[in-house]
């Protein structure tokens, strides 16, 4: 049964002129993907306006300690992109796999690449109008003192928006349905978000979870903000959590494209 | 339409004297967990001809179907299609495939969704050419009154010709369409037929799955279907007179009994062939 199982589909593969990523397709499906969202424009307003109004409600639950405001703010800016996208991404390619699309793009001359790239090419600049949105209101209506470039922020914002792509896209392999894709938030954000640092500093946990901090991405996007609000200038603290943030995304947008079988049964 | 030039030597000649046949199956078989879908399957599908898949929901049609265009798992036996193994990459442009459900974009319009796969398809050639070709499918699915409005918002019958339009795209050579009439209004139904015998006689091949069986006296040839296993490969006049029946509904019924009856004389060998089957493949 085993081998029968993996020699037919080894051929498939072997000739593989369709194989790379073409940039032209890839854009193709980013454009295609911006369209469906361009026709929902609640979708949009509530993707833009969220963080915005919690930020607000934020400023004024601090409204007596402003130092707090500056620390939390600056995390949730990171974790606010991670979040949405991942929503949205992980609803939107279940639909794509439960609507027989996916199905018709894999029969056609479509990399699985392709269907990646094109989602968090799409959603990333979605990303990008969100954070920007977030960011300038946070710095220059709200008042958030950050030390470093408000630029770096939203680096750092852009670069967990595309790993919540990615976790949204790898996520929604293992889900059957809306109701199970929509489980998975608790199951893979809030652990993340319990610790990452937001709630208490990481090296005042139990050295377990201080541990288990250490290989968890959003630890590393939430020490990024921070570094960015205490210090003027780049950090080699804040390059590496740079680098583990979008490590993270590419190796799980791997994983994601991993996910995706042209043969199902 | 390119690929209609770049491929001179096979079709548009007499549908008698292709090369290779559109499909060729070979002790084709399907696994779907502990179940055999398909069992052993062997037949022919000749090009330039409307070859009906024909049996009753659930008899393996579909997963026959996405076996064609590679997309399902678990096969085993020798499947060619158009020459090549089914699921080589070289045939994602050569073959449209049309799943049972319409398989479009929803929040797009019915233009937006054929420039996404007519982009897909071919995303080199040039952008008046691509519109060239969406607006080709749109009239050939009599949709262009339709064109600009959201594919969601159409009826199941006008999503079914959206999807149908995307297979269309870029002028396959094969088309596998699942189902393509269900749910179609009489007049709609008798204009695809039309357009189906507009392609074929351009040279596709097509092979057009249906569980109603008056559909079935507007193909070329029929395979008949029944339980994973295939009960007949004819022409539907030559299937009526084997069996002595009218219409291809009766004759299809009688081959049914005579199958039941042939299996119950000889029910121990049935089964060992059987188990012997999922066990030395």
């Amino acid at each position: 049964m085993s081998t029968t199982a993996t020699t037919p589909t080894a051929p498939a593969p072997t000739p593989a002129p369709a194989r790379a990523l073409s940039p032209a397709r890839t854009l193709a499906t980013a454009t295609r993907v911006l369209r469906q969202l361009r026709h929902d424009p609640r979708t949009i307003a509530l993707l833009v306006l969220i963080p915005c109004v919690l930020l607000v409600l934020l400023r004024y639950v601090f409204d007596g300690s402003p130092r707090t405001f500056d620390s939390i703010g600056a995390s949730l800016l990171g974790i606010f992109p991670l979040i949405t996208m991942f929503l949205v991404t992980s609803i939107a390619t279940l639909r794509e796999r439960t609507s027989g699309t996916l199905e018709r793009l894999l029969a056609m001359p479509l990399g699985k690449g392709d269907v990646i790239a094109g989602y968090a090419l799409a959603f990333g600049a979605l990303a990008i109008v969100q954070s920007a949105l977030a960011t300038g209101l946070a710095l220059w209506l709200l008042g958030l003192d950050v030390t470093g470039s408000p630029w770096l922020l939203l680096l750092v914002a852009l670069l967990d928006a595309l790993l919540g792509t990615a976790l949204g896209l790898f996520v929604s392999a293992f889900a059957a349905s809306e109701f199970q894709a929509v489980q998975f938030m608790p199951a893979v954000i809030f652990p993340q978000l319990l610790l990452c640092g937001l709630f208490t500093p990481r090296d005042a946990m139990h050295p377990v979870l201080e541990a288990v901090s250490d290989v968890l991405p959003m630890s590393y996007a939430v020490d990024g903000m921070n570094e960015v609000l205490r210090h003027t200038d780049t950090t080699a603290t804040f390059v590496r959590d740079v680098l583990v943030v979008a490590g993270c995304a590419l190796l799980v947008l791997c994983l994601g494209a991993a996910t995706l079988r042209r043969r199902t049964e | 339409m390119m690929i209609n030039s770049a491929r001179p030597p096979d079709p548009t000649s007499a549908p008698h004297a292709h090369p290779a046949p559109a499909l060729r199956a070979d002790a084709l078989t399907v696994t779907r967990g502990p179940r055999t879908v398909l069992r052993d399957l062997r037949f022919t599908v000749p090009r330039g001809q409307i070859t009906g898949l024909l049996g009753p929901s659930g008899c393996g049609k579909s997963t026959l179907m996405r076996s064609i265009v590679g997309t399902q798992a678990k096969v085993t036996g020798t499947l060619d299609v158009l020459g090549r193994p089914a699921g080589d990459p070289a045939l994602r442009t050569r073959v449209g495939y049309v799943t049972q459900a319409p398989s479009v974009y929803d929040d797009l319009s019915v233009r937006q969704n054929l420039d996404y796969f007519a982009a897909v398809l071919s995303p080199t050639s040039p952008a008046a050419a691509r519109r060239a070709d969406v607006d080709r499918v749109l009239a050939e699915v009599d949709l262009t009154t339709h064109a600009d409005a959201l594919a969601g918002n159409l009826s199941g019958g006008q999503r079914n010709r959206v999807s149908l339009a995307v297979a269309l795209l870029g002028t396959p050579e094969l088309l596998v369409l699942d189902e393509p009439t269900v749910g179609l209004d009489p007049v709609l139904r008798r204009d695809l037929w039309t357009l189906f015998h507009r392609l074929a006689a351009r040279g596709a091949t097509l092979l057009i799955s249906s569980h109603v069986m008056d559909e079935a006296e507007r193909c070329h040839r029929l395979l008949l279907m029944r339980e994973g296993e295939i009960l007949a490969d004819d022409t539907p006049d030559a299937l009526r007179e084997r069996t002595g029946a009218d219409t291809v509904e009766e004759a299809f019924l009688h081959l049914v009994d005579e199958a039941a009856a042939a299996a119950e004389h000889r029910p121990p060998t049935q089964r060992t062939e059987g188990a012997k089957e999922t066990t030395t493949r």
